[in-house]
């Protein structure tokens, strides 16, 4: 496994390279540049060009690709944003814990809500209440971000005044006492982990649902059930193992679409993380903070799917064992788990015999 | 050599994905509906779309307002809050003023007001364009991003997938990794940097979504193929001697294109949802030109005074991404009875 895992993260270092080098090209040929946007139809001629001299910008591309590409390498140096004025690394070290908190609370609600719910809508299977479940995370999955999170400032900070409307921190809190700032942060994050978290909520309740009813259709279940368990302890315990061990897998795939998330409703809180750092960057063709961001973004979702293979490694015996079908998601691997997305057609099992088995062992 | 391609009844098997039967429902109803209101806008719309009339007057009127319309013989038009017909002429009470115009200044004066007047169900933003046109014609730009960026996802899966699955084991394995590589991608990262670089236009939109979406499709034609190939129609045609891109061309590709195409379909919902989000973000569809994105955007600092603004461009896209979806859980449903709700 863990060779498996190496393979997979050298892969991804060398397709990273790739995705920064391709950006660094697109960026730079595409008409119009950061002095471009600095400056306006008054500056001359001559003073934009020493704009582009102090930024680099008038040397062969090829000459600052490979000098951009020698600081990156040998000092990790990721340069300084034209538009901030302030180093990158300092810059976007600034942003991802914001980032990194909306992130993480916003998993904790969409799992906390997810699972249960898609347990609730398996069991009441055909009832009202899983019609009910399945329309309302369907909901959820249709509803766009941006929209969701001006409704609930709609809703929620002005209609009923219960939270602020946007940024992390009331002005003056920080002569507050420790506690009253936290308190304040957490009022400022309710907002939009609860948005991006419910949002991301729909597509769980309907994975966990689905799973949950291909696990209840396995014969050790019917055994569990046979041996006289209560229906709690069959469905919470014996299922649920096998239930979580794709979830696993979909934590690591959701990672992209969980930096989409924050990233739009970064921008509609005015939340001062990353995907609102790499919006504005993008708009002022911040060529250093574009690709320093494109490079954290691709590197976040690469250290947030070793981990999710580890993790799996770590709940499903049969992955230790050997290496998955087919190499690394590769041919004959999992597809993308049909809560995601409408592409993929119902996910193969995943679960299968040998770990029904091992469910059943422990009763 | 005369050779008839050999085929799986395609009807058969558009019954088989359960396209017909999902069709047959609410989800399909409600799509339907899209696409009507999309090809029937400029009937459908009580007004046009772009066009501002008298804006100080007609701007973030609330849902439900009606203005009485005066036209003046020097070919401007007044909205009104009230019309009086007075004796010589018409009194009107706009922006909250009244005011005196002379009968002959009137060109649509009737006996007791004027002949026109003009009702915005959903409201109007800050130009004074009526929010329901805006939203019908909106559907239009939602229905053609969709299908076009779907339509080139289509394009590129096929090729990709079919290239995949036929050809050497090295390419599909690069090909394959690619996908995943791209899978991995957060898209929204990808598609800003994508469109700021270049002029926006619709047709940048579609080009940019389409080549960020194929990749499911993908998957999903090299999948069909692969089964395909080791079903006894290929085998022979293979013993017959068929160039392998011959039988890619006639055999395998048309038996794999139905569940592709109904797969592909679905995708539209998606594909609208990210469509929004770029037009919320001000860098897909550009105003004038109205989407459901970049009207919500419009709505967004008037949010308290003017809530209706974004909230009902919104809603359209709520539900015509729920349509897609729905529709989409039909079929999946009907495929795999399993986690259907009906046993």
């Amino acid at each position: 496994m863990l060779s498996v895992a190496l393979r997979r993260l050298a892969a991804s270092v060398l397709l990273l390279f790739l995705v920064l080098t391709a950006t660094f090209f697109l960026i730079h040929l595409a008409p119009g540049d950061p002095a471009n946007v600095l400056t306006d139809a008054r500056t001359t001629a001559e003073s934009m060009a020493r704009l582009r001299a102090v930024y680099g910008l008038d040397r062969p591309l090829p000459v600052q690709y490979l000098l951009w590409l020698r600081a990156v390498v040998l000092r990790f140096d990721w340069g300084v944003s034209i538009t901030f004025g302030r180093p990158v690394a300092a810059l976007l070290g600034d942003v991802l814990v914001p980032t990194a908190l909306l992130g993480v609370t916003a998993m904790i609600v969409q799992y906390l809500v997810g699972i249960p719910l898609g347990v609730v809508a398996a069991r009441r299977r055909g009832r009202v209440l899983d019609d009910s479940i399945r329309l309302v995370s369907l909901l959820l999955y249709s509803m766009p971000a941006f929209w969701m999170g001006l409704m609930a400032i709609l809703l929620f900070s002005f209609t009923l005044p219960l939270f602020p409307a946007g940024h992390m921190h009331s002005i003056g809190a920080d002569g507050l006492s420790p506690g009253a700032r936290a308190w304040d942060l957490l009022t400022h994050l309710a907002l939009p982990a609860l948005t991006l978290g419910l949002g991301m909520a729909g597509a769980t309740v309907r994975f966990v649902r689905n799973q949950m009813i291909e696990v209840l259709h396995e014969d050790y279940i019917r055994t569990a059930r046979a041996k006289g368990l209560s229906e709690r302890r069959v469905i919470w315990v014996h299922a649920m193992r096998n239930v979580l061990v794709p979830i696993v897998q979909l934590f690591g795939l959701s990672l992209p679409f969980l930096l989409n998330g924050t990233l739009v409703l970064e921008v509609v809180f005015s939340w001062p993380g990353l995907g609102r750092t790499t919006f504005q960057a993008i708009l002022a063709r911040d060529y250093p903070v574009i690709l320093a961001a494109t490079a954290l973004t691709g590197a976040l979702v690469v250290v947030g799917n070793l981990f999710a293979d580890l993790l799996h490694a770590a709940v499903d015996p049969r992955v230790r064992a050997r290496p998955r079908p087919g190499g690394p998601g590769g041919p004959g691997g999992p597809g993308r788990p049909a809560g995601l997305g409408n592409l993929d057609r119902p996910q193969p099992a995943l679960v299968g015999p040998l770990t029904g088995r091992e469910g059943a062992d422990d009763a | 050599m005369p050779e008839a391609p050999l085929r799986l009844d395609p009807l058969a098997q558009v019954a088989a994905t359960g396209a017909p039967r999902a069709l047959r429902s609410t989800a399909g109803a409600l799509v339907l509906l899209l696409v009507i209101v999309a090809v029937a806008a400029p009937v459908l719309a009580p007004y046009d779309p772009a066009r501002q009339v008298d804006p100080p007057a007609a701007r973030y009127q609330p849902p439900g307002t009606t203005l009485a319309l005066v036209e003046r013989t020097d070919g401007s038009v007044l909205l009104a809050n009230r019309v009086d017909r007075v004796p010589g002429g018409l009194k009107i009470e706009r922006l909250g003023e009244p005011r005196m115009l002379a009968a002959d200044e009137v060109a649509n004066l009737t006996a007791d007001g004027v002949a026109d007047q003009r009702r915005f169900l959903l409201g109007t933003d800050g130009y004074g364009r009526d929010i329901l046109s805006r939203m019908i014609y909106g559907a239009r730009i939602s229905l053609l991003v969709g299908s076009l960026s779907v339509a080139l996802a289509l394009t590129l899966g096929l090729a990709i997938g079919a290239a995949a699955a036929t050809g050497p084991r090295w390419l599909d394995s690069v090909l394959m990794r690619g996908v995943d590589a791209f899978l991995a991608f957060p898209r929204l990262f990808l598609v800003l940097t994508l469109t700021v670089l270049l002029p926006p236009s619709t047709a940048l939109v579609v080009v940019v979504l389409g080549m960020t979406s194929w990749m499911g499709l993908c998957r999903l034609v090299r999948a069909e193929i692969l089964s395909l190939r080791e079903r006894q129609f290929i085998l022979a045609a293979r013993s017959l001697g068929l160039h392998p891109l011959r039988i890619l061309w006639r055999h395998l590709l048309p038996n794999a294109l139905t569940p592709v195409l109904v797969q592909a379909s679905l995708l539209i919902g998606d594909v609208i949802l990210v469509e929004s989000s770029l037009s919320f973000l001000g860098l897909g569809i550009q105003p004038p030109t109205a989407s459901w994105g970049n009207m919500v955007a419009a709505g967004r600092d008037v949010l308290v005074t003017a809530w209706w603004v974004s909230t009902f461009p919104g809603l359209a896209i709520v539900l015509a991404v729920l349509a897609f979806n729905l529709l989409g859980d039909r079929v999946r449903d009907l495929l795999d009875p399993r986690t259907a709700t009906d046993r």
